[in-house]
């Protein structure tokens, strides 16, 4: 475990920045404590001082995870968000997408959202910016990117993307060995 | 008679006094040879067989002992001595007497693979003469020496002394070199083949170095939030999409301000033409919408 680097600290904020915006700030200075991140195994955890104080009493090799993963690095040293970083990224979030109760499923299935399942979606929603996904009752679902703005949205037809879908709530079953 | 038995009292005190303190110096016919180192003293005066053998034996050997210890006391007082802890303490000499050892010799190792190779095929350890003193290589470093103190007091980097020639190379200076030479191509060595089995050099990146895990927290806080702010504080691009987008809408706005206030045929009749001009889809559409009403 060891802090990040200002390189990928900038290349993990710049992709946070996609959801929530300058909502970052709200993370890194919390009055509730001091909370940071940290890099193991290439993966980033967000955890406070205290739990990070604890963590240094197990070993490198045996430690699996600590506090919550934001997500991960790539080879290529890209930033891949996991759903694990949902639970911080949905209150923050600036650009929502509605999804209707019939589409719930299909998206927790791992699917695309489709004009058909879109209930609502935030005014201003430029292309291929990063949404979050909820159900019609306000229940967090995943997150994802927007492949129409809300302008194109209401002019396509039922069958085309309008969010491509990149993690949900149904990775917690499917992939529960591989998400720490 | 009565002084007579007072001096001859006296003289018997004195004899006795003179028995208890005995003299500190002795007379032997032939000086003693020490070795002071080993306390040790040799005596090579001729002992009388009748002293040993008669019954007075064991008051004669005591005598012998006590003035040839004596003696080798004596010598003891000779040497330099200092006081330690109310105890007065003499430096003993190196010891000449060569004494024998309490352990046997120990045994000869026996020969190693290579001791026996070596035997078998004649080689001989050789020793490296060919080294020679170079009075200018030593100067030539030793200028370079002093110019990296001055450097170094006027806080300046330096450039490496790279390869000096030698007379006896390393493996490591040899890798060193081939490296150097294989990377002073006009293409820094890109397209140099490599040696079959040929190992790549090591260490001679830049080392990554990381913060401590558990550091200055709000030192880390600050440079997160620095960050944040320059990541915010990026200049705003004219975003083609978005621009477009506020056009449509804006459009789309006024079209629908416009249907409000003015007939319905003129309208549709106008909403078709800029359509038609622009050749876009959503404002097709847009114009098909206000058909409608038209059509009513």
């Amino acid at each position: 475990m060891r802090p990040l680097t200002e390189e990928e600290t900038k290349t993990m904020f710049e992709k946070l920045s996609k959801y929530i915006g300058e909502n970052i700030k709200l993370l890194v200075d919390r009055p509730d404590g001091t909370y940071c991140f940290r890099l193991h195994n290439d993966r980033v955890y967000y955890m406070s001082e205290k739990i990070l104080k604890l963590a240094t009493n197990i070993a490198r090799q045996k430690l699996v995870s600590v506090g919550t993963c934001f997500g991960k690095f790539t080879k290529t040293s890209k930033f891949r968000l996991h759903i694990t970083a949902l639970d911080f990224l949905a209150p923050y979030a600036k650009f929502k997408v509605w999804v209707k109760p019939g589409a719930e499923q299909s998206f927790v299935y791992g699917n695309h959202v489709l004009k058909s399942g879109l209930g609502r979606i935030t005014e201003n929603t430029m292309q291929y910016q990063g949404v979050v996904v909820y159900s019609m009752a306000d229940v967090p679902l995943g997150f994802g990117v927007a492949a129409k703005s809300t302008q194109e949205c209401r002019r396509v037809d039922p069958m085309s993307i309008v969010v491509f879908h990149q993690a949900d709530v149904g990775e917690f079953i499917r992939n529960e060995d591989s998400l720490t | 008679m009565a002084a007579c038995s007072v001096e001859e009292l006296l003289a018997k005190a004195e004899e006795e006094e003179k028995e208890k303190l005995k003299s500190i110096t002795v007379h032997k016919d032939l000086e003693l040879e020490f070795d002071v180192g080993n306390l040790l003293a040799v005596d090579k005066n001729r002992i009388d067989s009748r002293d040993v053998k008669s019954a007075k034996k064991e008051d004669f050997l005591r005598a012998l002992a006590r003035d040839n210890t004596q003696l080798l006391i004596n010598e003891v007082w000779k040497l330099p001595t200092e006081r330690v802890d109310d105890a007065i303490v003499a430096t003993l000499p190196e010891p000449t007497t060569p004494l024998p050892r309490e352990k046997p010799p120990p045994k000869p190792k026996p020969p190693t693979k290579w001791e026996q190779f070596a035997k078998l095929k004649g080689i001989q350890k050789k020793k490296k003469t060919n080294l020679v003193w170079d009075e200018t290589e030593r100067v030539a470093r030793n200028e370079y020496n002093k110019l990296k103190n001055i450097a170094r007091a006027q806080k300046v980097k330096i450039p490496g002394l790279g390869l000096t020639p030698k007379e006896q190379q390393s493996k490591n200076e040899l890798t060193k070199a081939v490296s150097v030479a294989k990377t002073s191509t006009a293409s820094a060595g890109r397209f140099q083949d490599r040696l079959p089995k040929e190992k790549r050099v090591k260490n001679t990146g830049k080392k990554r170095k990381f913060e401590p895990l558990i550091g200055d927290f709000s030192n880390e806080r600050q440079k997160q939030l620095e960050l944040l702010k320059v990541l915010g504080s990026k200049k705003p691009k004219l975003d083609i999409t978005k621009a477009v987008n506020k056009q449509m809408r804006e459009e789309d706005r006024e079209e629908a301000a416009a249907k409000r206030s003015k007939g319905a045929g003129k309208k549709g009749r106008k909403g078709n033409v800029p359509g038609k001009r622009k050749g876009k889809a959503g404002k097709a559409q847009g114009g098909k919408r206000r058909g409608k009403p038209g059509k009513r």
